[in-house]
């Protein structure tokens, strides 16, 4: 197989299938968590749970400040690689052609030279957190197998885009056939891990708000 | 039903393979209990943890000890291991390959084996369930995915009851409070002492079983004990401000062991008590005593205890008072010129929205107030709550976690504490006292009480 070869490959069939995989595991996750339901709530309210949850969907973007303080590493890191992966993945140029290509939908991008510099941050933003996992009491102690494979499939689509784009892999349809292939691997292994929490947060941010706000505490 | 549910042996029946098959308790037992917990946010939380640890921070018990076992999510593994077999597509599909294929033969069975929860495990996990929690919510917070770890631990409660892992100073409350109507096994006999010590003192009468009052007044087997000044001070603002009430032989007890133990079946029966006495006497709302955990359980778990909404309303003595106030029921004259400090109880401010009004009622009556420094939604639990204070094991770890407390206290150096939950209190003193810090601790509702005007005129609204 040729490097365009495997590409084709990457671009074609496997993307679709890594596609098909995501958007059903996803789909799978999201149902299994809320066909469960919650039981009748007989308690007056205080305040209202849909506002609060919908509040806490967003709120907990925010960390609170005793929580800064008490972790700003935690805090400044994990929101400097979030925030780089999701500017990495949707506003880079051939990110956004490839999303109106199979969805049909655009926005503008940023310019690459900008996107390059969030992209070695975030890199460097990882490798940090892995660090920190490895050498926190309570990270060390909490963490699993899992949470150094997801760790693993994230660093790996950003090393391998990164790589890419300098070309310092060649010839570059392998590069980006690697790249592409990272990104598959990232999406199959997504709803079988605790990736999920991409889509869960939010569920977890509602039902946590509204559990509260119900009793009248903003959370 | 009442023995029944801590009893082992007892009536409910149970086939399946059990690990302690004789006995009322089992794994099996346990593992439905908590198989019936499992809902979507439950799911939610579990499919969302990343295992940052944050919550550790929020947590005085970890704060305080460094210890990483400690860490709230941490708590909650038997129950997510049980959830990720049972409750996802993955953990299903990994049993039955687990069934179906001959791993061992081909030396994978370690990798598909997975953690089983076992009664050893449930053992294992019951202090960290019991003695290291408060449930006092600090941690769901603070979880930037937005887990509600509090609500897991009231639940995973649930499976250690039924497999028999609880702690012995909790089974003896709860049974306590089943058969006497109170933890503390108090009688009716001990609180009409006190009613008519009362009486005598304040000229005023004590009403019972005063039947349609607009409040019925409960009150704590610990705030009898303790704190007798809250009865009497409680009983000279409402004749101060002309609030019909009552107390009722009936039920006089608002805390709930069951929902501090976590058994559904105690709850119910508990708080059944309350609604009976509520409806017997015919009244309008019902007054939880300084007390934060029975304000919850009365306010917010009662009625999904006994699945049915109440024909009357419940306050915490605080709202009532705050509600006087603002109509203009309350006179008072002077203020205290000492430097006075607030704890909030997780149970009132953070897990009930009560915050603002004792800040009201302290600005009626204190020259001098200062709010700790995180506080309201924010505050840091005494270490006492959530059944810990019930929990003789737990003496050492309910220490250590007040240190937390004495750090915000040591940060704004009032010169008296004033909260209003006795069990707060308690351990306010107990800590004080422990590390010789000369700080008086009061409650809110006698703080008023020592300001009413004393005449009566006028104060009618």
């Amino acid at each position: 197989m040729t490097a365009v070869e495997f590409l084709m490959l990457t671009k074609g069939p496997l993307f679709q299938a890594a596609l098909a995989v995501f958007a059903l595991g996803v789909l799978v996750r999201l149902v299994e968590i809320l066909a469960l339901g919650r039981a009748h709530n007989y308690a007056a309210p205080r305040g209202s749970a849909a506002l609060g949850g919908l509040r806490t969907m967003y709120k907990r973007f925010e960390p609170d400040p005793g929580t800064f303080k008490a972790a700003p590493f935690d805090v400044v890191v994990g929101m400097v690689w979030h925030i780089g992966f999701i500017v990495a993945l949707l506003l880079f140029i051939p990110h956004v052609e490839l999303i109106k290509s199979t969805f049909g939908i655009a926005w503008p991008a940023l310019p690459n030279p900008v996107v390059d510099a969030i992209t070695a941050i975030t890199i460097l933003g990882l490798l940090a957190a892995l660090v920190h996992r490895l050498a926190h009491p309570v990270k060390r102690f909490l963490s699993t197998p899992e949470d150094y494979l997801i760790w693993g499939v994230t660093f790996l689509v950003m090393i391998t885009g990164y790589l890419a784009y300098h070309r310092l892999i060649n010839p570059y349809p392998l590069a980006l056939g690697i790249h592409i292939l990272a990104a598959e691997i990232f999406l199959v292994v997504l709803p079988f891990t605790k990736l999920t929490h991409m889509f869960t947060a939010f569920v977890a941010r509602y039902y946590n708000g509204a559990t509260f706000g119900r009793k009248g505490v903003q959370s | 039903m009442t023995e029944a549910v801590l009893t082992p042996g007892a009536d409910l029946p149970e086939s399946s393979g059990t690990t302690q098959a004789a006995g009322g308790f089992s794994l099996a037992r346990g593992l439905n209990a908590l198989r019936e917990e499992m809902d979507a946010p439950v799911a939610s939380f579990f499919s969302s943890c990343v295992h940052c640890g944050l919550c550790a921070t929020a947590c005085p018990f970890f704060v305080e000890t460094g210890d990483p076992k400690y860490t709230p999510i941490h708590k909650l593994e038997p129950m997510r291991i049980l959830w990720e077999q049972e409750f996802t597509f993955w953990g299903k599909l990994k049993g039955v390959l687990r069934e179906k294929l001959p791993l061992d033969k081909l030396g994978l069975d370690k990798h598909f084996a997975g953690k089983q929860v076992t009664d050893e495990m449930l053992a294992e996990w019951e202090p960290l369930l019991y003695d290291s929690c408060t449930m006092c919510g600090r941690c769901s917070m603070v979880c930037p995915v937005g887990n509600d770890i509090q609500y897991m631990i009231r639940k995973a409660r649930e499976g250690q009851v039924a497999s028999g892992h609880s702690p012995e100073g909790l089974v003896a409350a709860s049974v306590r409070a089943v058969n006497t109507g109170s933890p503390m096994g108090l009688k009716w006999k001990t609180l009409d002492v006190q009613i008519r010590h009362v009486e005598q003192s304040t000229g005023l009468e004590v009403p019972i079983d005063k039947q349609g009052a607009d409040y019925l007044v409960l009150l704590s087997s610990m705030e009898i004990i303790n704190f007798p000044e809250y009865l009497e001070a409680l009983t000279k603002i409402f004749a101060h401000a002309g609030v019909s009430w009552t107390l009722s032989q009936q039920c006089f007890e608002a805390t709930n062991a069951g929902i501090q133990i976590g058994s559904k079946d105690i709850a119910a029966v508990l708080v059944q008590r309350v609604v009976d006495a509520a409806e017997a006497l015919d009244v309008k709302n019902v007054i939880s005593p300084e007390c934060g955990h029975a304000y919850t359980a009365i306010r917010w778990e009662g009625p999904n205890a006994i699945k049915r909404a109440y024909p009357f309303k419940v306050f915490h003595i605080i709202e009532v008072l705050d509600q006087l106030r603002a109509d203009g029921r309350i006179k008072t004259e002077g203020r205290e010129d000492d430097r006075l400090s607030l704890h909030d109880p997780c149970n009132l401010a953070r897990k009930s929205g009560v915050i603002q009004q004792q800040r009201n009622l302290m600005d009626l009556v204190a020259e001098n107030f200062v709010d700790l420094k995180e506080h309201g939604k924010m505050q840091w639990c005494c270490g006492a709550g959530g059944g810990v204070s019930s929990n003789e094991r737990a003496e050492a770890l309910k220490l250590a976690a007040f240190k937390k407390k004495k750090a915000q206290i040591e940060e704004v150096e009032p010169d008296r504490m004033v909260t209003m939950c006795a069990t707060c209190r308690t351990q306010l003193e107990e800590g004080l006292e422990e590390f010789t810090m000369d700080i008086p601790v009061i409650g809110l509702t006698e703080l008023i009480a020592d300001h009413l005007v004393e005449s009566d005129e006028g104060t009618h609204a």
